[in-house]
């Protein structure tokens, strides 16, 4: 233990203490790991490392794996037709076997991208280390965990060791201060966020989101603004663990059996009194407009009632020649009105916005309305979990009969590894993370939106502006 | 893991900013469950046109640049997904050092576990190296992660922070499993006390 345990410290800085196996000057940290989360695309390297080198799982039991990325969202009764990502699932299902780790299957009914069912099954829990060979990772830092994606050669690190080689990141409070105008979501907060920091505004950092309007958000919402976190370059993003946070997890499957005692020891998380960020911002939430990626990263963002700005708008050369190739990428010339740009595709999903209120925010928006005949729009649930529940809501129903189409749960068209993409020049209203280019589909625009900006877009047939909708 | 200790190679430029991982190497080719072989993938949707023919506008494909091993490239290189085909594409088509202003975390890591030299220097050297790549042909740059400095032959000389343990993994070519390993008991008490 450090002297610093007697000092205030933020949320970070304890779970950091509190997962230190060895630290020596001039070292990386040796960092305890306490769960991860395992999908096909980034391990079948490392458990080939593990093999080569004679190694095992240190620990299976800590470690948590499903399908995702690659698989079909169509009937799963059907066989996967690619063959080359049928192998990756496969050698993904006998790695689980061979080194003992519980693995969700396709057919399972609780399989879903992993950013969703960890929260979802009580895996992902206050004041934990957790990774995944995976970006997004930084999700569950909306449960107060230190969360964030690793390489490969970092997978094969933490099955045969358990802990990770680290260096100690800066911490950033990110506080949005005062309640977000009706119409404005999770999304458009962490967009807008990311608009002013920038796509690297967040490097080498951890972010804590703290303030009025991240402590009004709901579990699912925390999980889209932390999800986000990355795509301003941040190592991990995360919020202060409360009640909210306690109430979601309590009666879920892998929650600790003594879920009061472990409720006692959660309390002591959050940021004390007079703890010092290495650096911190503050916004307005009454600010925050919905908001519309209009280039090709997602700091690349503009209000739904704003135009798409021109190079010239920029100060910096880089910057300009940033928007310039963007605006190209993207089929634009700057100064269209946001609402003017006209839509092909809507997918609403991904781990940013496919849980259970994301659909019932589209799905309010959708009711007894039609999908646009110029648009063809999908919604693919979060996890089998999410699925259901929306079915059991008849949310199915009206997505259907709206003429969107209702797909089994994963990745789909969020990176578009599975059959579910964008064709050359088609332009999409997304709720995923990531309009770079070819995201979804060689020569696909992705505009990146909340999921209820979405539904409209899709029944408009063009982006409108959710605030004045009826 | 691979070593590194001095590299001297032609350079290729760069010149976008915010490079990110799914341009690298894009999702198509991450089915594979191998580690080798993602070099001809790299850059794949900008290295190639629509018919699959070679674009001749991208900097990759420049007759001067073809056996580049050092890739002079803008800020926030390698940014978004975690995934660490890009240093394996980057390693596999050739390249050993990547010079940038800055870098995104993961991908940084993910260089360094793969041999590969990732050297930071601030955004007026990497603007003076565009314009020395540009005026020079067949320029070259010589990485020594010995003495940390970075240098051509046209009396161009810099050095570059690293951290210690990052180089000297690099420079020994250590595994970072089997170091870590050597303090399994401290693993082993943290686990029976946490
Ligand atoms: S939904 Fe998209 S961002 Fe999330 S894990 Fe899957 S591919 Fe990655």
């Amino acid at each position: 233990m450090t002297d610093s345990v007697n000092q205030p410290r933020t949320l970070f800085q304890k779970i950091w203490d509190n997962h230190v196996v060895h630290a020596a000057e001039g070292r990386q940290t040796i960092l305890y790991i306490d769960l991860q989360l395992v999908h096909e695309v980034t391990s079948a390297q490392a458990f080939e490392g593990l093999r080569l080198a004679g190694r095992v799982v240190r620990r299976p039991e800590r470690t948590v794996a499903t399908a995702d990325h690659n698989v079909p969202t169509t009937d799963r009764s059907l066989p996967i037709l690619d063959v080359i990502s049928k192998r990756q699932i496969d050698t993904l299902r006998d790695n689980c076997n061979d080194f003992g780790i519980q693995y969700y299957d396709l057919n399972d009914p609780r399989q879903g991208i992993v950013h969703v069912i960890g929260p979802e099954l009580g895996y992902t829990q206050p004041g934990m280390t957790i990774v995944c060979g995976d970006s997004h990772t930084s999700t569950h830092g909306a449960f107060g965990a230190l969360a964030f994606g690793i390489g490969t050669s970092e997978v094969e690190h933490v099955l045969a060791t358990q802990t990770l080689l680290q260096d100690k990141p800066k911490t950033l409070e990110l506080r949005v201060d005062g309640q977000m105008r009706p119409g404005v979501s999770a999304k458009d907060l962490v967009l807008y966020l990311i608009g002013k920091i920038t796509t690297d505004g967040g490097t080498g950092y951890c972010v804590e989101y703290t303030g009025e309007a991240i402590r009004e958000l709901t579990m699912e919402n925390r999980m889209t603004v932390c999800n986000m976190s990355i795509e301003a370059g941040a190592r991990a993003g995360m919020i202060a663990p409360d009640e909210k946070t306690f109430d979601y997890l309590r009666g879920r499957p892998e929650v600790p059996e003594d879920f009061d005692a472990a409720v006692e020891r959660w309390r002591q998380l959050p940021t004390d009194e007079g703890a010092v960020y290495d650096s911190s911002l503050t916004f307005l939430a009454a600010r925050i407009a919905p908001q519309v990626t209009w280039g090709t990263n997602p700091g690349l963002v503009a209000s739904v009632d704003a135009t798409v700005p021109k190079p010239m708008d920029y100060a910096d050369p880089t910057e300009q020649k940033t928007a310039a190739s963007a605006l190209e990428y993207m089929g634009l010339k700057g100064g269209e009105r946001i609402t003017d740009l006209k839509l092909d595709r809507v997918f609403i999903g991904s781990c940013t916005n496919a849980r259970i209120e994301d659909l019932r925010a589209a799905a309010e928006i959708a009711k007894g309305r039609k999908v646009s005949d110029d648009v063809s729009a999908m919604v693919v649930p979060g996890s089998g979990q999410v699925k259901k529940q929306a079915e059991s809501e008849g949310l199915d129903h009206v997505f259907r009969e709206a003429g969107f189409d209702w797909r089994e749960a994963g990745c789909s068209m969020c990176l578009a590894m599975n059959p579910d993409k964008l064709s050359p020049g088609e332009r999409c209203a997304s709720t995923s993370n990531r309009n770079f280019e070819g995201r979804q589909g060689k020569g696909g625009r992705t505009h990146l939106v909340s999921p209820a900006m979405a539904a409209a877009a899709a029944v408009a047939g063009h982006f409108v502006d959710i605030r004045q909708w009826s | 893991m691979k070593c590194f200790t001095k590299h001297t190679g032609l350079v290729a430029a760069m010149d976008r900013a915010n490079v990110d991982t799914d341009q690298i190497i894009p999702k198509q080719f991450l089915k594979r469950i191998e580690r080798t072989g993602f070099g001809e993938f790299l850059f794949w949707d900008w290295a190639r046109l629509d018919d699959g023919s070679p674009n001749p506008d991208f900097e990759l494909n420049q007759p001067g640049v073809k056996d580049a091993s050092v890739l002079l490239a803008r800020r926030n290189f390698g940014c978004g997904s975690s995934r660490e085909h890009a240093p394996w594409a980057l390693e596999d088509y050739g390249f050993r050092v990547i010079v940038a202003p800055s870098f995104a975390d993961i991908f940084y890591n993910n260089c360094f576990k793969n041999g590969m030299l990732a050297v930071r220097l601030p955004e007026d050297i990497v603007e003076q190296l565009f314009g020395r790549a540009e005026k020079y042909p067949g320029y070259e740059l010589t990485a020594d992660l010995n003495n940390c400095t970075v240098g051509d032959s046209h009396d161009f000389s810099t050095t570059f922070e690293v951290d210690s343990f990052r180089r000297d993994c690099l420079l020994n070519g250590l595994d970072d499993i089997g170091q870590t390993l050597e303090h399994e008991d401290k693993i082993t008490s943290y686990e029976g006390t946490h």
